[in-house]
């Protein structure tokens, strides 16, 4: 029987592996914002598995929201990024330490 | 309700399994495809090959929305994330000539480290779940079954108690298009565009000098 | 009736205010002729008023008024209030101070003539004017002390009066600083009173003296004084400022750089006594202290004696005038010490008008020899300037006081006051009068002969141009010589003797001189047939006379050689002893020097070093440490949230417990 739990720990799951990813691939900016989406995605299962055990709308709701957010970000991020790689014709993230203090 | 589902499988496993069970065997399926492909995002070499996965890992987390009767989310999912987020993933991959090689740098050596994060907060989390203290609240599983339109009820609910929160995404994504544009448009140097500001503006100082030169013996 | 005297007042104040405001704010528009209308039209209706108080007070007998204008705070049972005290000491002060004023208006129209600041001069007098009139009408401290203040304000405006001379602006800084401290007894001086009788109002205070007499007060450590004692000389502190006593007198000399009619006004008749006025005004609390009493007559023993003395050796005529100005007032404080308050209120009356004339007379003279003010360049100005010269003379006569003349009534009533007081400074303060009459009148002879008679000093440029001035100049020199001359001889019984004061000033049996006087008083005409049957007085009169004809007439060498001979006395006199040497450099230079000290300790090291810069360096030192925080890197960042998180999350867990998680 497929239980609430089962989700979650998928969701946890998805979450970790992409906070690893963050970690494992630190230098290139589109795995980075790759992993982003995956965390997106784990936290949008907990709210959907909770919405439907709860018989409650509103995380999907919610879900909606961070969809069009996620949407939003991911295109300036991409923006930003194709601007990065005009002008330092790389988007290794190491190159950019011009915020060094 | 129960009764209403129809479920196609092979009469030899319908003695087996009964639909409760179909559907955690459905699950595993998804869940493992969702792990591997995110483990493959993570670790591919190739950015492009990393975008594949995570579309792969778009789809199996649509499925199992399915399964938890989540329609609508989960055809936007495929449609505006697989169709339209991820293929922008793709293009700026494409377009974008970048060192592999370099990129991949330093890949070993954080290894271990992300991999102690992960476990950190696989505990923890895992410890809260696996703790059953969530599992008997929420027993009952109930389903809205087939008649039931996720989309209206979603609908519904989006256009009323959320409307302005609504209204609001509808602006960030505005915001994010005309942020996107301005970040990467730029004006090329070699168009032969006219800029009729800077025609109507010129002076003659601007154009023509005058200079006064000794006359030249001949 | 009782309204009636209300709008009075009220009248006789704002009148001159209204003035002042017109020709100060509205100068522009007015003109020069508008500004002195307006003012002279102030000062006359104040005059004119103040008279009819005057009389009413002083021949209809009325009885002492004390009313409340308009209350300006409130706290508690406590209140601050605009009133007046209507009384025969008032209406006195009132009238001598409008008169002079007025006088003094209609001469400012002649001797500020070309000034290009005359609608100015005319609203800053009378401004002073409606100031030293909330003085004298006050019926409460407070009041007093703003009129105090603004009398002190305008002296200030006035000794700047030409503020591009450098000089006049040292004089007006010297004048304000030296007033100052003066006025932080003063001001200390009413916060006892405050403190001790929980009331500003005169009728209050006075009621309570009594019962304060006895009390004690313990300052620094185990000094024990007498309450009384302590308000009285905090108050006579403040007296000593305006009044010019030693040692706080130094302002007054260099405040002869401003305008000659300033010098007549402020610094001879009014303002500078209103030390003495406030002294006979607080009679029923000096009355209670002897201490006190001794230290006003050794004061102004003190001054009367030893600025006249530099009287002698004082070149500008107006300088001159104004040590006689210091030594008059000296009389005056021995007056009050000595317990005859309607002597040195008499004496200020009769002073006012004499050393008024004599001011406008030398401002006169001053005139004729084109802003000349040395004496040694004058000489023999008798025949050119014939009104100007009988008038100093009717002024010099009144002020070394010979029989007959208002000074002769006044300073003679004093000399005998001090004579039979028996507190333990009279036997000196007496005997510094006698001398002092020696030395005023050579002083004052000195300053005649040199200026009128004699071989004419000056050069022969300004010879051709002197002239007798206008009459808006010796109209009022007139107007004053006739009281000059005769007020002592019909206010000097009344005032002394016929319980004038009654009310107003209050003075205890065992101090009460001028009773003792009035016993063997026969009239006036018996005082003057009294000095010529005991005449010692007379014959230190005729003494100084006598030496300044002989030295300034007869052997004109004479003061030089003796100068000579007497180096080291000389020398003392013309540095003043030392009192603006012992200022510059002890008190001047000493501020100077702590300025400099706290400037370069505390600002520059303490403060801009260590708490301003000290702070700044040490939030960059610190920002040095952690900037290294900030490598710039992206993926640091995100380390950072995640292991935060990380922590976070953890805490959260371990904290709450899971059974913090169940709904």
């Amino acid at each position: 029987m497929l239980t609430l739990t089962h989700i979650l720990l998928l969701a946890t799951a998805l979450f970790c592996i992409s906070v690893a990813g963050i970690f494992i691939n630190r230098k290139n900016v589109i795995v980075l914002l790759m992993c982003i989406e995956l965390m997106l995605l784990a936290v949008n299962m907990n709210f959907i598995a909770f919405s439907h055990f709860n018989q409650d709308i509103t995380g999907q709701v919610f879900v909606f929201f961070i969809l069009t957010v996620a949407a939003a970000e991911s295109a300036i991020g991409l923006a930003i990024l194709v601007v990065l790689f005009r002008n330092h014709d790389s988007i290794n993230v190491e190159d950019m330490g011009s915020m060094k203090g | 309700m129960e009764s209403d589902r129809v479920i196609v499988v092979p009469r030899c496993l319908l003695r087996i399994i009964n639909k409760k069970m179909f559907e955690l065997i459905v699950f595993y399926i998804f869940a493992a495809l969702l792990l591997t492909s995110a483990v493959m995002v993570i670790t591919m070499r190739n950015p492009v090959h990393a975008a594949l996965s995570l579309i792969l890992a778009f789809f199996s987390s649509a499925a199992i929305w399915l399964l938890l009767e989540a329609e609508f989310l989960a055809i936007v999912l495929v449609l505006v994330y697989v169709g339209a987020v991820m293929v922008l993933f793709l293009f700026v991959i494409m377009m974008l000539d970048i060192n592999l090689a370099k990129i991949r740098e330093g890949f070993i050596r954080f290894l271990p480290v992300g991999f102690l994060v992960a476990l950190v907060m696989v505990i923890v989390m895992g410890s809260i779940v696996g703790s059953g203290i969530i599992e008997p609240l929420l027993e009952e599983r109930v389903y809205y079954g087939p008649g039931f339109s996720n989309t209206q009820h979603l609908g519904q609910t989006l256009y009323t108690d959320y409307l302005y929160p609504f209204e609001i995404a509808g602006a960030i994504l505005l915001v994010a298009i005309i942020a996107a544009i301005s970040l990467t448009m730029r004006a090329r140097r070699d168009t032969k565009a006219q800029d009729p500001n800077r025609q109507v503006a010129v002076k003659r100082s601007d154009r023509v000098r005058l200079v006064s030169m000794k006359t030249e013996d001949r | 009736m009782f309204n009636d005297l209300q709008t009075l007042c009220l009248v006789i104040v704002l009148a001159p205010l209204a003035g002042a405001l017109l020709a100060g704010l509205g100068g522009g528009i007015l003109g020069r002729a508008g500004a002195h209308t307006v003012t002279i039209l102030g000062v006359l209706v104040a005059t004119i008023c103040s008279f009819v108080v005057f009389k009413q007070v002083i021949v209809d007998g009325m009885p002492p008024a004390d009313f409340t204008v308009y209350e300006w705070l409130s706290s508690g049972n406590f209140s601050l209030q605009v009133g007046f005290l209507i009384d025969p000491l008032t209406v006195t002060m009132m009238s001598v101070v409008t008169f002079v004023s007025l006088m003094i208006h209609v001469y400012t129209i002649g001797y500020m003539h070309d000034d290009p600041g005359y609608t100015r001069f005319f609203s800053y007098i009378s401004l002073f004017t409606f100031a030293m009139l909330m003085l004298v009408m006050a019926n409460n401290f407070m009041q007093l002390f703003f009129g105090w203040e603004a009398v002190g304000v305008v002296s200030y405006l006035l000794i700047g009066f030409w503020y591009q001379r450098e000089s006049a602006i040292f004089a007006n800084l010297k004048a304000f600083l030296v007033n100052r401290v003066g006025d932080f007894g003063f001001l200390i001086g009413i916060a006892a009173v405050l403190m001790y009788f929980n009331s500003l109002d005169y009728a209050d205070v006075f009621a309570g003296a009594p019962d304060l007499a006895g009390q004690q007060i313990t300052l620094y450590g185990t000094e024990v004084w007498s309450v009384m004692t302590f308000i009285c000389i905090c108050l006579f502190i403040g007296a000593m400022g305006k009044s010019a006593q030693v040692p706080l007198h130094v302002w007054l000399p260099d405040s002869m750089e401003g305008p000659t009619p300033i010098s007549a006004l402020i610094h001879a008749a009014t303002m500078v006594t209103a030390g003495i006025f406030m002294v006979a005004r607080m009679s029923p609390l000096f009355e209670f202290s002897e201490t006190a009493l001794n230290f006003v007559m050794f004061i102004g023993a003190v001054t009367a004696l030893f600025m006249g003395l530099l009287g002698l050796v004082q070149n500008d005529i107006k300088r001159v005038i104004a040590y006689s100005t210091l030594s008059q007032l000296g009389y005056m404080t021995v007056a009050l010490g000595a317990s005859a308050y309607a002597a040195a209120i008499f004496h200020l009356a009769t002073h006012a008008f004499f050393k008024a004339l004599l001011f406008l007379a030398a401002g006169s003279v001053i005139i004729g020899m084109h802003h000349e003010q040395d004496m040694r360049k004058m000489g023999g100005l008798y025949r050119y300037m014939p009104v100007t010269w009988i008038c100093c003379f009717l002024g010099t006569l009144a002020l070394i006081g010979f029989p007959g003349t208002s000074g002769f009534f006044s300073k003679d009533m004093i000399i005998e006051a001090v004579h039979l007081s028996t507190l333990p400074a009279a036997g000196f303060a007496y005997w510094s009068l006698v001398i002092g009459v020696i030395v005023t009148a050579l002083y004052s002879f000195r300053l005649f002969f040199m200026t009128f008679h004699g071989s004419e000093r000056m050069d022969r440029d300004t010879w051709e141009h002197i002239h007798e001035s206008p009459a808006v100049v010796w109209v009022p020199l007139c107007a004053l010589a006739i009281p000059s001359i005769f007020i002592g001889l019909f206010l000097v019984g009344p005032m002394l003797f016929e319980n004038y004061f009654a009310g107003s000033i209050l003075v205890q049996e065992q101090h009460n001189v001028l009773a003792t006087l009035g016993e063997d008083y026969h009239g006036p005409w018996g005082l003057i047939v009294h000095s010529f049957t005991s005449p010692m007085i007379l014959l230190c009169m005729a003494t100084g006379i006598f030496l300044a004809w002989i030295g300034y007439l007869k052997q004109p060498d004479l003061p030089g050689k003796l100068a000579g001979w007497l180096k080291w006395p000389y020398r003392v006199l013309v540095n003043k002893y030392g009192f603006d040497a012992f200022n510059q450099i002890i008190f001047a230079g000493g501020a100077r020097k702590l300025g400099a000290l706290l400037w370069q300790i505390g600002d520059v090291k303490l403060i801009d070093g260590l708490v301003v810069n000290g702070t700044a360096l040490t939030v960059r030192w610190f920002s040095g440490v952690i900037r290294h925080l900030q490598t710039g890197y992206l993926y640091h960042y995100a380390f950072a949230m995640i292991i935060g998180l990380v922590f976070l999350l953890v805490f959260f867990v371990h904290r709450i417990g899971f059974a913090g998680l169940t709904p």
